[in-house]
């Protein structure tokens, strides 16, 4: 049924370059109406594909043409509250060239470039990424660390803006730490919910690794480099708290499986874990799933500790989207870790394996794993 | 007496105007003790205009702990004591919320349901009554026990605020942690010191100011949020009970909740502290106001109070 949407409205009408001028210019695109998202593209092609990373749907799915015009729409049906990333797929000679949406100005930044991003019904860009002008601004600078492990390495640090060496703080350390400043608005974040108290001042190492997929993925030498070369060193030099409970990894995908693993080598070290869409990949039988061996040490790990789960952290925060094909992977995770006893949240998010997502759940993972002076500071 | 409650100011600083309107030329004393071993730190308190001189309240209790050991020891340990009461008093509180909420949403005949409201909170208000009055015989054991108002280790303090107090105009008083504030204006007992001085204080140090401390937050990023009790004030100020940075932290789009918050503290007035705000009060009453808003128990916002 198509309960009156826009998009057949104007297929009832006319299909002339003035209805189709009127209709581009009545409206805003991507097309959000209920729970249906309606696609339009406008130019000659001989085929138009959405192409996106929505796991559950098939992840190309053909425009229609509108007879005599050289426009091209899709409707789908998408929940409350769902952030979609996409770009379209134009074929024109056979060959078929990939863009951003050009009616929709809405992009979101990744490694790779930039998708096109549609916002399903109710779902609301958080205030809190937004830099506010009352919030003080913290320091980011560039550090260098001459490990053992891995020698020479580079990471950002951030000091809160009313950092001083005479108090202690707790320290969060950041995997893929630049692109979450790049593509996640990490400082902003970090200034805003200082700024509103939701987290304490707090002191982030945003670290980067040049090989990430092997470091990442329950190596010793990652492990041994965090927890006795950078942190050590971040202790040392800084006024840090230095004790589990002010001792958080952070990470997602790769990185959280960093994260995690890091911990699990070094029981009770880091007393507090945020994983954002972990590639926990695990098998049920053998040693290797689907996923290829990229993921094969990271499947050992996994299904160890699932066979043998110890309570590795304090406070661990879960968080996955729904779109992704880690889901699965995720929430099987969460239950192990809480029959540890260690207290876990697990949220759940309608959007996909990107940066916004994790940028989105920012607030709720840090303002968990540490609570901000809320009730008690008044400036 | 004339005491100047303001609101944050870290955006819109305008206690130097205020300085201009009164005529203090100063110097003004200030405390700065909210913002613990920061307290001497630049820019917590904006430009004057006029010279001030630092009372350093939080360094000098920490000095006064450190060299009377048992005295300080004991001190520690009554806020121990203080500090899990207040959590078992949000336990409370926050069981009594959810009670509220459920009775809120039930489909009865609308009267049953006003008087249903109000016993909601009127439940709250004998737990705050019961906190408040628990943390009085607290603090009154600690007292009889420890009369620190008497020991050397405090009045040494006290003797070398009051020569610093003695040139100044008046007293300002800065936002930060308001616990800590309230327990060193406690402490030195530093209103006795001050006199007739205007009294001019932000934030934090405003709410110090009241007969009630009370503490907010309507948007936590966990949990519901409220309000509780932290203790008495200082009582400076007689029937309001401020609210600093309010749109931030309260839900005034909300008449539900804030005619609940105006009922719950009623005969204190809730009176909101913006940037910019500003509440006057000559012998402990407040006589003018500006860019303030109430909060009234029929739920709506009275602006520009009283």
């Amino acid at each position: 049924m198509s309960g009156g949407r826009a998009i057949d409205t104007f297929l009832a009408g006319p299909h002339t370059p003035d209805a189709q001028n009127a209709f581009l210019s009545a409206h805003s695109f991507p097309i959000v109406e209920g729970s249906h998202i309606t696609f339009i593209f406008k130019g000659a092609a001989d085929a138009v594909h959405l192409k996106h990373w929505v796991y559950g749907l098939p992840s190309s799915q053909t425009l229609a043409k509108v007879d005599g015009l050289d426009l091209w729409h899709l409707t789908l049906g998408v929940p409350a509250k769902s952030r979609i990333e996409y770009k379209l797929e134009v074929v024109r000679g056979g060959k078929g060239e990939w863009m951003e949406d050009p009616l929709n100005p809405n992009r979101a930044r990744d490694p790779f470039g930039a998708n096109s991003v549609a916002h399903g019904e109710g779902y609301e860009t958080p205030d809190w990424i937004e830099r506010d002008p009352e919030a003080r601004t913290g320091l980011v600078d560039e550090v260098m660390l001459d490990s053992k492990t891995f020698g020479r390495r580079t990471f950002g640090l951030y000091l809160p803006a009313r950092y001083r060496r005479s108090r202690r703080y707790p320290l969060l350390v950041v995997h893929d730490g630049h692109d979450y400043q790049k593509y996640a608005r990490l400082q902003v974040i970090l200034d805003n919910l200082i700024h509103r108290l939701e987290i304490p001042d707090i002191v982030v190492c945003m670290t980067s690794s040049p090989d990430r997929l092997v470091e990442y993925a329950n190596d010793e030498r990652h492990a041994r480099f965090l927890t006795e070369d950078l942190v050590p060193h971040l202790e040392k030099t800084l006024p840090l708290e230095a004790r589990p409970q002010g001792r958080c990894l952070m990470g997602a995908s790769f990185g959280a499986v960093a994260a995690l693993a890091a911990a699990w080598r070094r029981p009770g070290f880091y007393g507090r874990l945020l994983l954002q869409s972990g590639s926990f990949a695990f098998a049920d039988i053998g040693a290797r799933n689907h996923r290829g061996p990229l993921f094969d040490p990271i499947v050992r790990f996994v299904n160890d500790l699932r066979a043998d789960p110890i309570a590795v952290s304090e406070k661990v925060f879960i968080s996955c989207g729904t779109y992704e094909s880690l889901i699965y992977e995720n929430r099987s995770l969460a239950p192990v870790l809480e029959g540890t006893g260690m207290d876990v949240r697990y949220v759940e998010s309608r959007d996909g394996h990107n940066w916004e997502n994790w940028r989105d759940r920012l607030r709720e993972g840090l303002s968990w794993l540490f609570p901000g002076p809320l009730l008690l500071v008044y400036e | 007496m004339t005491v100047v409650l303001t609101g944050p100011q870290y955006v819109l600083p305008h206690v130097g105007g205020v300085l201009r309107e009164l005529k203090v030329r100063g110097p003004v004393a200030v405390v700065t003790a909210g913002w613990q071993e920061r307290e001497t730190d630049p820019g917590l308190v904006p430009d004057l205009g006029v010279p001030t001189v630092n009372l350093t309240l939080h360094s000098r209790a920490e000095d006064v702990f450190a060299k009377d050991k048992d005295f300080g020891a004991a001190y520690k340990e009554r806020q121990t004591r203080l500090r899990m009461m207040q959590d078992f008093y949000r336990v409370r509180l926050d069981h009594a919320r959810d009670a509220a909420r459920a009775i809120s949403v039930r489909h009865v005949d609308a009267v049953l349901l006003a008087e249903e409201r109000k016993a909601s909170v009127d439940a709250v208000r004998n737990l705050d009554r019961d906190h408040l009055e628990r943390c009085a015989a607290v603090n009154a054991t600690f007292e009889a026990k420890w009369p620190f108002t008497e020991r050397e280790s405090v009045t040494r303090h006290k003797k070398e605020l009051a020569a610093l107090i003695q040139p100044t105009d008046a007293l300002l008083i800065a936002g930060g942690h308001v616990a800590v504030l309230l327990n060193r204006l406690k402490l030195f007992d530093l209103l006795a010191l001050v006199g007739n001085r205007t009294l001019i204080a932000w934030s934090a140090g405003a709410m110090t100011l009241c007969e009630l401390v009370v503490l907010f937050h309507e948007n936590p990023p966990h949990g519901q949020g409220g309000a509780e009790l932290l203790d008495r004030g200082l009582g400076v100020v007689k029937g309001v009970a401020v609210l600093p940075s309010p749109r931030l932290r309260l839900r005034l789009d909300d008449p539900i909740n804030v005619g609940n918050f105006a009922m719950r503290f009623e005969p204190l007035a809730c009176v909101t502290l913006d940037h910019g705000a500003r509440l006057v009060a000559k012998r402990g009453k407040v006589v003018s106001g500006a860019v303030t808003q109430r909060l009234m128990p029929d739920g709506t916002i009275q602006r520009g109070w009283p």
